[in-house]
């Protein structure tokens, strides 16, 4: 390694080390915003690195600088626009679509790196060549596959499971086919061959994902983003350069913790996930009540008493609450009752909403403190002296069933909502949750059901409360 | 196996190890934003999308550094923008001004 590789290599470990301190800042919401400038200026400092690199090469051509520059500018100009756009709701699909170009730049370096090789006399097969082909196969599965998800969260693609006959004999000939051709390519440098392994990875990134339902949206977009770690981490190994091992390995971890974190969080393997959901999907189907479970309806006003007469409340948010942009409406809700001397909190299950964490984003997004965002397992003992828990927009999470054996929900952690003194359900109707079984808390005889759509019900309970303490 | 990538594995290794030590610690309020943070850091990709550059002598490789660095630029640049919007937000103490739309104050507001 010459004097300037060496010292540019030694640069490039500085905005590493950045990348870690400012992860390691993020432990605490008073720090993390410091976190993320300390990682900004690694990014920075790894920028400048490379701009050194390109000018010291001296082989850039006049048409390589400007596709270069005109590339990374329209490029930035799209990736800050949709940064400074996108509605708090949307960050799973924004999350999703940055995966999805990470692991697409990750799977277009290495395929350089093959084509470049193929031309010199030496030949492809290296000692890297191993990475160069994991490198394209896992970055085209995460472009496709993030795209695919993105689109799912979007709306655009159904959010059912989608598996029609034969999907599951289809991903096994894709996933042979792709690793096939991975292991010819080894052994044989083949541009066609490279070409086969690019589009079975794509095709097989949207295969994977396509099955896959609503609400186990957070632990497929945790995988993707530890697949495009790991790919970038491999682009780092074909190109030699420790600053994208390092990011990479950085974040194949943060994105396998968090799949494991939600895979656990709803008591299911990632290989079950992987394989297909519940079957039935999300099923907004308005069921009538069936005849064992006595449900018991209330209007506005009647919640409105239940919330102003308590002393302490507990808010289960779930995706409901997303769905509905009403986020603001709680927020103003929690508000008056708070004003009225009354102990507000929120239990945040780790799977509500569509990614790690969504809830306790558009929580914050509604100027609700963060120390009022309580996690399952320290929120859990203080439902038994909690006069209200008011759940809105949550199923599964709360269904004391999970914890019979016997069921698809049987050991779920869920949130200790049917030990509350009273609970309020704001639901739009009495159709399932994700697992498609019914929830007991419903028939609960402390239970009331205030049917509505969640942003109408909290104007509607907001204004009731307020004509009771007012 | 050439000392290269022995030592390249051994980077990759202990920064991994290092990952799962740092990310254990972030708490699940902020799990959104960690991954916001961890999507911004595999935008250094943008390093590796430029650097085809180099050797870019012709249409297939000005086509890849086009595609892989507009790819890596909107991936980092967003990821760090949308980041730091979210942390913003993350107050301890609510802040007392805060606008809201008038359809949910409705007619208290006056």
């Amino acid at each position: 390694m010459s004097g300037f590789s060496g010292s540019i290599q030694l640069v490039y470990v500085l905005a590493a080390a950045c990348f870690v301190v400012g992860l390691h800042l993020m432990n605490s919401p008073a720090t993390a915003r410091r976190g993320n400038q300390v990682s900004t200026a690694g990014m920075v400092i790894a920028g400048i690195a490379t701009l050194i690199l390109l000018i010291h090469s001296g082989t850039v051509t006049a048409a390589g600088w400007i596709v270069l520059i005109s590339g990374a500018l329209i490029g930035s100009a799209v990736g800050l626009y949709a940064a400074q756009t996108v509605q708090m709701t949307a960050m799973p699909q924004l999350v999703s679509m940055f995966n999805s170009v990470g692991g697409g730049a990750a799977a277009l370096v290495a395929v350089n790196d093959y084509i470049k090789f193929e031309n010199t006399p030496g030949g492809v097969l290296g000692s890297t060549t191993v990475f160069t082909v994991l490198d394209v196969l896992i970055g085209a599965v995460t472009f496709s596959g993030s795209i695919v998800a993105a689109g799912k969260l979007q709306g655009l693609i159904g959010g059912q499971p989608i598996i029609f006959r034969g999907s599951r004999l289809v991903n096994v000939g894709l996933a042979v086919v792709a690793i096939g051709t991975a292991a010819f390519l080894l052994t044989t440098a083949s541009l066609p061959g490279l070409l086969i392994l690019v589009l079975a990875a794509l095709a097989f990134g949207v295969m994977m994902v396509l099955p896959i339902g609503g609400a186990d949206m957070p632990v497929v977009i945790s995988l993707l983003n530890a697949f495009t770690g790991t790919a970038v981490a491999m682009a780092g190994f074909v190109i030699g350069n420790w600053a994208l091992i390092v990011a990479g390995a950085l974040v194949g971890a943060s994105g396998g913790i968090l799949t494991k974190l939600m895979a656990d969080a709803m008591n299911r393997s990632l290989a079950n996930i992987i394989v297909g959901g519940f079957g039935t999907g999300d099923s907004a189907v308005p069921l009538a009540a069936s005849a064992d479970a006595q449900i018991r309806a209330v209007a506005a006003d009647d919640a409105a008493i239940q919330l102003a007469y308590a002393a302490k409340v507990i808010i289960v948010p779930g995706y409901g609450l997303a769905a509905a942009q009403a986020q603001h409406g709680v927020a103003e809700l929690a508000k008056v009752l708070e004003d009225h001397g009354i102990e507000v909190s929120y239990a945040i299950h780790p799977v509500a909403g569509r990614m790690p964490g969504h809830m306790n984003v558009l929580l914050a997004e509604a100027n609700v403190p963060y120390p009022q965002l309580k996690e399952m397992d320290e929120i859990n003992p203080e439902f038994a002296r909690t006069d209200v828990a008011l759940v809105i927009g949550a199923n599964d999470v709360t269904n004391p069933a999970a914890r019979r054996p016997g069921n698809e929900i049987s050991g779920m952690p869920i949130l200790d909502v049917d030990q509350a003194k009273s609970i309020i359900v704001i639901k739009r109707s009495m159709g399932h949750g994700y697992a498609g079984i019914d929830n007991e808390l419903y028939a609960d005889p402390k239970t009331s059901m205030y049917f509505a759509d969640a942003k109408k019900a909290m104007a509607e309970l907001t204004a009731a409360v307020k004509t009771l303490v007012g | 196996m050439s000392a290269a990538l022995v030592t390249d594995l051994t980077i990759f290794v202990l920064a991994l190890l290092v990952g799962i030590e740092v990310i254990g610690k972030v708490p699940a309020t902020l799990h959104t934003p960690l991954m916001s943070a961890t999507n911004s850091i595999h935008g250094i990709v943008l390093a590796g999308a430029l650097l085809i550059g180099v050797t870019a002598n012709n249409a297939v490789g000005y086509v890849l550094a086009f595609v892989a660095s507009f790819f890596a630029a909107a991936n980092v640049v967003g990821g760090y923008v949308v980041t730091g919007r979210m942390l913003k937000m993350f107050r301890r103490k609510a802040v007392p001004q805060q606008p809201q739309p008038a359809e949910l104050n409705g007619k208290s507001q006056s």
